[in-house]
């Protein structure tokens, strides 16, 4: 497994070499500037503001000066919000987006993986005729609806909780169901299917002729294995989940990655938009060796491939 | 093993439920504390008052900051600020602002004049790239310095007399010289904190975070998490601090939609602004929680002259006549704005327009022909650009459709997300485009200027000797009234030549919750916390 994990670190690098060149020159293509303003700044100005951030240098030199502060640990200071440092403000958010998206993870897999493993025990029968349009519900329904859905009924009629905010445990309910239920869906529908393609398996069959308890059967042998492809969707989701969404973040009022993720892209903001995708890319690709090392350990057949 | 189960989620629906009933809403909170929570519809990007140039970091800003005067929120004039006096010389260049010995920092050290004099020194480096520096230019000799022509501040007609005298020379005579002085670019900034975080001119200082800031306002900075909330607390070293009601402030950025959710939750006193769907509803169903008031802003579309056939006055005129503004704004915009049939806001200072024109679908009709088009024919389609958004579309399929029924013209709609429509402006790289600009004083001189040649936020490409010079006599004349004629005559012209084409005035739109009392209306926006308090309902 050590070996694998130093493998992979290794591929990784120029992964991260890659990302951050294709987005440096993206960011760059697009039109206008982190300076440009309804009210324009005088050239002198804008000259100035612009040499002082390097950005006057030609684009090679940007660069460089970039990935050299990136090796030292340095994203360089937000164009936007003047006086804070790009790692400032992910420390910052970051910690909610995590506690959000563990919240949020914890919602999915709760929810997703019972209702997916009932449904196929009950394959045809009323319990997955109901539970499977349902969960096609829960895919339909995108997070700008579901969130102001729920808000109306347990803030605004019920009144039982807070409307928006991140301050009290409550606050972390709405949210986490929002972000969590369409994972959820996913993972049912997933696990339905995995579930029931392992059930069909003959030491499945020759597990229950030999007379085994019928839940060690299911709960040992058949959903262990039908977690492999629920756990490969697991990595990127729980990665996706973790660094924050800019419709649940707007919609609650949650402090979190994600609406910096997106503004920074909107307001030109360079160091913070190389900040975020590279914190993204980071964690992606953590979350992929995780569950690869998960699925090692799950199925140590897998190793080989 | 079941029935403990249910007896478990039983206790945890009760523990919610109970938890649930005796909460405590911020409304609530804030009329038992004096704290007030306010929406503030974005992020500020920055608190330092030489660098911030929008309206929501002057709001912030207003409670951490106080400058040489103040405006007194009832009556909306001038009061002393730390200034507690001023003279004006005779011939208005020289103006001596006697200092309030009590006017204290919010670490105890007193505000002298020298603190005012860093600050201008500081903003008026051109190193600092502030981008507002020119609100200094009545200054004499702040433009040179500024423009890099010398870099001595001595030549700057700023002095400290002594260390409660602040002497301000200005170049020309400025009528509206004091009512500059509230703007956040003339506020003073604490020396020693910026100085102890690096070069005063040094934009990544952290000297804004709540652990380092010091100001000089009726509140000081406690906390601050970027999208978060930004917390002030009242200053003990404030000199009018007998006066300020409220004991602190909680910023909230939140976005528009979902801050009239939070309003109607008693989560907000007070929003920055209400969304258009929802003006209605409180007119019919909350009159008295929505406060519609004038601003000084105009909402108008840039023709590019240089770009035929809009380099025809005639066709600009035309196509400017052949607006139903009323329609505009009672049927489609519906939040209060004034139709702008010239192009300085009403209220604006003491002036007042010499002419405007009207909705004339026949005069506009008869100038088009007059150009060559008549009945539109073979008047070529052109492109509207504007920045992406819902309103900005609806308001510029209304104009194509007025256009074509009342003229029999094309016109193509072009939106463009926002750092890419202020590239093309930039550029000029347009034939017509939606624009606004909002006063930065209040004088005629703010809208006005935006039409000088050498005016950077001028894209149309429209230039005349003869309006820059109305414009210069204008700013050179020391008789008021005379002054006024310069800005009607320039104003006048401007409209007959068209290359803006005003569609309406802004107002401002907020949801203000009965129990904040304290609150009046200014055309500037600008509300002084020391008016307000929270009483119980």
């Amino acid at each position: 497994m050590l070996s694998i994990s130093l493998r992979r670190i290794v591929q990784a690098i120029p992964t991260l070499c890659f990302i951050a060149t294709a987005t440096f020159l993206l960011l760059r293509l697009a039109p206008g500037g982190p300076f440009d303003q309804e009210k324009a700044l005088a050239p002198e100005v804008k000259a100035q503001v612009e040499a002082f951030y390097g950005l006057d240098k030609p684009l090679w030199q940007q660069y460089l000066h970039y990935l050299g502060n990136l090796l030292q640990g340095e994203l360089g200071p937000s164009y936007k919000y003047a006086g804070w440092q790009v790692e400032h403000i992910i420390a910052q958010s970051f910690p909610v987006s995590l506690e959000l998206g563990c919240w949020a993870f914890l919602v999915a897999l709760s929810i997703g993986l019972p209702i997916g493993i009932a449904a196929a025990l009950n394959k045809g029968r009323t319990l997955d005729q109901l539970l499977m349009p349902t969960s096609a519900l829960g895919i339909c329904l995108p997070p700008f609806v579901l969130g102001p859905v729920l808000l109306l009924i347990f803030s605004s009629t019920c009144g039982w909780l807070n409307p928006l905010g991140w301050h009290s445990a409550g606050d972390r309910i709405l949210p986490a169901l929002t972000m969590g239920t369409f994972y959820a869906a996913f993972i049912a529908r997933l696990m339905r299917a995995s579930l029931l393609e392992v059930l069909q398996q003959d030491y499945i069959t020759s597990a229950h002729a030999k007379g085994l308890n019928p839940i060690r059967v299911i709960g040992l042998h058949a959903v262990r294995n039908a977690l492999h492809p629920v756990v490969a969707y697991l990595g990127p989701t729980l990665a996706g989940l973790i660094t924050g969404s800019f419709v649940i973040e707007s919609i609650f009022f949650v402090p979190g990655l994600g609406q910096f993720f997106v503004q920074a892209a909107f307001n030109r903001d360079y160091t913070l938009v190389m900040g975020t995708v590279l914190f993204y890319a980071i964690l992606i690709i953590s979350f992929n060796l995780l569950v690869d090392l998960i699925q090692i350990w799950l199925n140590p057949q897998s190793r080989d491939a | 093993m079941r029935f403990q189960l249910r007896e478990f989620i039983t206790a945890l629906l009760w523990l919610f439920c109970t938890g649930c009933s005796e909460f405590e809403t911020n409304v609530e909170r804030g009329a038992r504390t004096q704290m007030l929570y306010y929406g503030l519809g974005t992020e500020p990007a920055t608190i330092d008052p030489h660098l911030a140039t929008g309206l929501t970091e002057f709001n912030v800003m207003l409670a951490l900051f106080e400058g040489l005067v103040n405006i007194d929120a009832a009556t909306g004039k001038l009061v002393p600020g730390v200034a507690s006096s001023w003279q004006q010389s005779a011939d208005g260049l020289r103006y001596t602002f006697q200092l309030n010995p009590a006017a204290r920092w919010s670490n105890g050290d007193p505000v002298c004049a020298e603190d005012f004099c860093f600050a201008y020194q500081r903003i008026l480096n051109p190193q600092l790239g502030a981008p507002y520096a020119y609100m200094l230019y009545p200054i004499r000799g702040a433009k040179a310095f500024h423009t890099g022509t010398t870099n001595d501040f001595q030549t700057v007609g700023v002095q400290a007399i002594n260390p409660y005298t602040l002497e301000v020379e200005l170049e020309q005579a400025t009528p509206y010289f004091l009512s500059l002085l509230t703007h956040n670019t003339w506020w003073p900034v604490h020396p020693q904190t910026i100085l102890s975080q690096g070069r005063p001119t040094d934009r990544l200082a952290p000297w804004t975070q709540p652990e380092n800031f010091v100001g000089n306002g009726p509140f000081r900075l406690k906390d601050w998490r970027l999208n978060h909330r930004l917390s002030v607390d009242k200053n003990p070293y404030y000199h009018g601090r007998d006066s300020v009601k409220l004991n602190g402030i909680h910023f909230l950025p939140i976005e528009q939609n979902a801050e009239e959710r939070a309003f109607r939750a008693d989560y907000l006193h007070l929003t920055s602004s209400v969304p258009i769907h929802r003006i209605d509803w409180y007119r019919k169903h909350l009159p008295d929680y929505m406060r519609t008031e004038p601003a000084l802003g105009v909402y108008y579309y840039v023709f590019n002259t240089a770009k035929p056939p809009l380099d025809d006055p005639k066709v600009r005129r035309a196509l400017a006549y052949a607006i139903d503004r009323e329609a505009l704004t009672q049927h489609i915009l519906k939040a209060g704005q004034i139709p702008a049939y010239h192009f300085t806001p009403p209220n604006t200072s003491s002036y007042s327009i010499a002419a405007q024109f009207k909705y004339d679908p026949e005069q506009a009709r008869r100038l088009l022909a007059d150009a060559g088009y008549p009945h539109g024919q073979g008047f070529p389609e052109f492109e509207l650009t504007y920045n992406t958004s819902e309103a900005h579309r609806t308001l510029a399929v209304a104009i194509q459709q007025m256009w074509h029924k009342e003229l029999g013209i094309q016109i193509r709609l072009y939106n463009q997300e926002w750092k890419a429509y202020l590239a093309t402006r930039q550029a000029k790289d347009f034939e017509l485009l939606r624009a606004a600009w909002f006063g930065d004083y209040n004088d005629p001189y703010t809208f006005l200027s935006l039409a000088e040649s050498d005016n950077g936020n001028n894209p149309s490409n429209w230039s005349d000797p003869r309006y820059d010079q109305w414009m210069d006599l204008a700013a050179k004349t020391l008789d008021p009234a005379e002054r006024l004629s310069y800005f009607q005559r320039a104003e006048s012209y401007l409209m007959e030549e068209m290359p803006f084409m005003p569609l309406y005035f802004y107002v401002t739109n907020r949801l203000i919750h009965p129990s904040l009392e304290g609150w009046y209306p200014h055309i500037l926006d600008y509300h002084p916390y020391q008016s307000l308090s929270i009483k119980q309902l």
